[in-house]
């Protein structure tokens, strides 16, 4: 995921980044 | 997976996309991923996909021209990553829980 | 490209609530086989207002109509209901992604084979310790060898990655290796959370909750070996011991924001270990001022907007690890007395401590459904076999 972060990174500095990805696992109050 | 813009990419079956104020959530049924979608347009743009022969040419019928679409084809190769986006001749319902 | 104004971030997005939950926590009876020591519902006994199947289904239509992704389907022990299968399969027919959350009672073979037939169930597994010694201790005689034969049968019918949940105690926490192991061998993912003063939890927490050495062995263990274990996000209030994300996470609390508790009599909570009226927003039943229906509980129900409001650091504004911890679990918080602007109990630099050491009024829930006359600490436990017929519905007794 190096080059995607770099991309990404790159993308930040013209726009910010149109998508953002969490795991549903992470969060809390679900048991 | 190497995402091509200039072929033609859709959904996988199991990923359901809810429309948000600020744009749409994306869940994956297969991989429990979570994906935020940031504008309407780029929303407009996935649920056209399949009306289009290549993400390109989605991209110009939504407004956006090529010289525009770098952010939205880097969060294509997002959701590319993450099984969101399979290529056409992919998407078949028996058997394919996502790994 | 137009410019436009930034969109938040979607960590903002969630502090704010969302129109619908994308996922919650249901629990669907207080009925349980169990009586384990720590249980946050206080679960044993069924309500006799419990929920009847077509009002299950109603809400399972809402959730869909609202886009839910999926649901955590606990209790109590789920599966003790005579109609969960059929629950089961109708959620999952009308959108909603199912896990649910059991001791492993009714996961024989046969059960085993349907679950692995299925693409939208999943299944998770509670185990609070690696052997039986220091899970039965917890949970019960016998529970751990039920739990295990439950695993069993799931991989020997090919269901692919089970969950295994633990939650981590005092005593349980050097056994945490042993827990990947386990998972391993049944090709389960591992899932631990955080033991939290919630139910009967309240009655056992000073004794089981991890110290604060042991809270530094677990981070430690998260940072080292973690990468694919999976935590609910339950442990950012450990956040202060690292790096600003060195723990996996949102390090947001969730409850009333993106998801919440429905209980087995359709009151909704902000949280499954928040069952309190003082986070009791409203009832699915029974309009209570701003509609009835989940979705207008959800969506108009002042404590939720309450919640959705930029929460004040209060006393950890001069902290300079809030922007990781928060300040920890408001559940936490309130159970064990303390202020909910002020430090977690287990706060890692030890803020805690003062408060927790004076007097103080522990909140007690309006709520307890545990066997044998209430909650009274830890109680002689009793497993009970698989039931020959189907639940009597005002049950002061054996629910099975």
């Amino acid at each position: 995921m190096d080059s995607n972060q770099q991309a990404e990174d790159a993308a930040e500095l013209v726009t910010e980044t149109l998508v953002e990805e969490v795991s549903i696992d992470g969060m809390c109050g679900v048991y | 997976m190497a995402f091509d813009p200039d072929r033609g990419w859709q959904l996988h079956h199991q990923v359901a996309v809810r429309p948000e104020p600020f744009g749409a959530l994306l869940y994956h049924f297969g991989t429990r991923k979570l994906s935020f979608l940031k504008n309407r347009i780029i929303v407009e743009i996935v649920n056209s996909l399949a009306d289009h022969p290549d993400v390109r040419s989605a991209c110009r019928a939504a407004g956006i021209d090529d010289d525009q679409q770098g952010p939205y084809l880097h969060a294509f190769g997002v959701l590319v990553q993450s099984k969101m986006l399979i290529p056409v001749d992919q998407n078949s319902p028996e058997g394919s829980t996502a790994s | 490209m137009t410019a436009t104004a930034p969109v938040p971030r979607l960590i903002e997005q969630f502090e704010h609530g969302l129109d619908a939950p994308i996922c919650l926590t249901w629990e669907l009876t207080y009925a349980c086989n169990l009586s384990c020591v720590h249980c946050l519902s206080s679960s044993g006994k069924r309500d006799p207002r419990e929920l009847s199947t077509q009002q299950c289904k109603d809400i399972i239509d809402e959730l869909e109509r609202m886009q839910v992704f999926y649901v955590n389907i606990g209790g109590g022990e789920p599966t003790v209901r005579s109609d969960f299968w059929e629950l089961v399969d109708y959620a999952t027919e009308h959108h909603v992604g199912v896990k649910f959350s059991t001791n492993g009672v009714r996961i024989d073979e046969a059960v085993a084979a349907k679950l692995a037939a299925s693409d939208y169930v999943d299944v998770q597994i509670s185990l609070d310790g690696a052997t039986a010694e220091i899970n039965d201790a917890v949970r019960g005689p016998g529970s751990f060898a039920m739990a295990i034969r439950a695993l069993e049968n799931l991989k020997e019918a090919g269901f692919k990655d089970a969950k295994i949940s633990v939650v981590v105690t005092r005593h349980n926490v050097d056994q945490l290796d042993d827990f990947k192991a386990l998972a391993d061998n049944y090709g389960a993912t591992l899932r631990i959370t955080r033991l939290r003063p919630s139910g009967r939890g309240a009655d056992v927490w000073d004794d089981l909750h991890p110290t604060a050495e042991q809270q530094v062995q677990l981070y430690n263990w998260l940072v080292a070996k973690g990468e694919r274990v999976l935590t609910g996000d339950s442990f950012f209030h450990l956040s202060g011991l690292g790096e600003p994300g060195a723990l996996a996470g949102l390090n947001l609390c969730g409850a009333g924001r993106v998801v919440c508790l429905i209980d087995p009599v359709g009151d909704v909570y902000a949280c499954p270990f928040a069952i309190h009226e003082r986070f009791l927003a409203g009832n699915i039943l029974s309009d209570t001022g701003f509609g009835a229906g989940f979705q207008n509980v959800w969506q108009n129900a002042p404590l939720f907007r309450e919640l959705r409001e930029p929460q004040s650091a209060g006393a950890c504004g001069s902290c300079g690890h809030y922007d990781s911890c928060r300040g920890g679990c408001m559940a936490a918080k309130f159970f064990t007395g303390l202020p909910m602007d002020g430090p977690d109990p287990e706060c890692v630099q030890g803020f805690g401590e003062p408060a927790l050491a004076q007097d103080r009024d522990k909140p007690k829930s309006h709520l307890d459904h545990s066997r044998s006359g209430g909650r009274k600490g830890p109680v002689p436990l009793k497993l009970l076999a698989m039931p020959a017929k189907a639940p009597q519905k005002f049950c002061n007794e054996s629910p099975v």
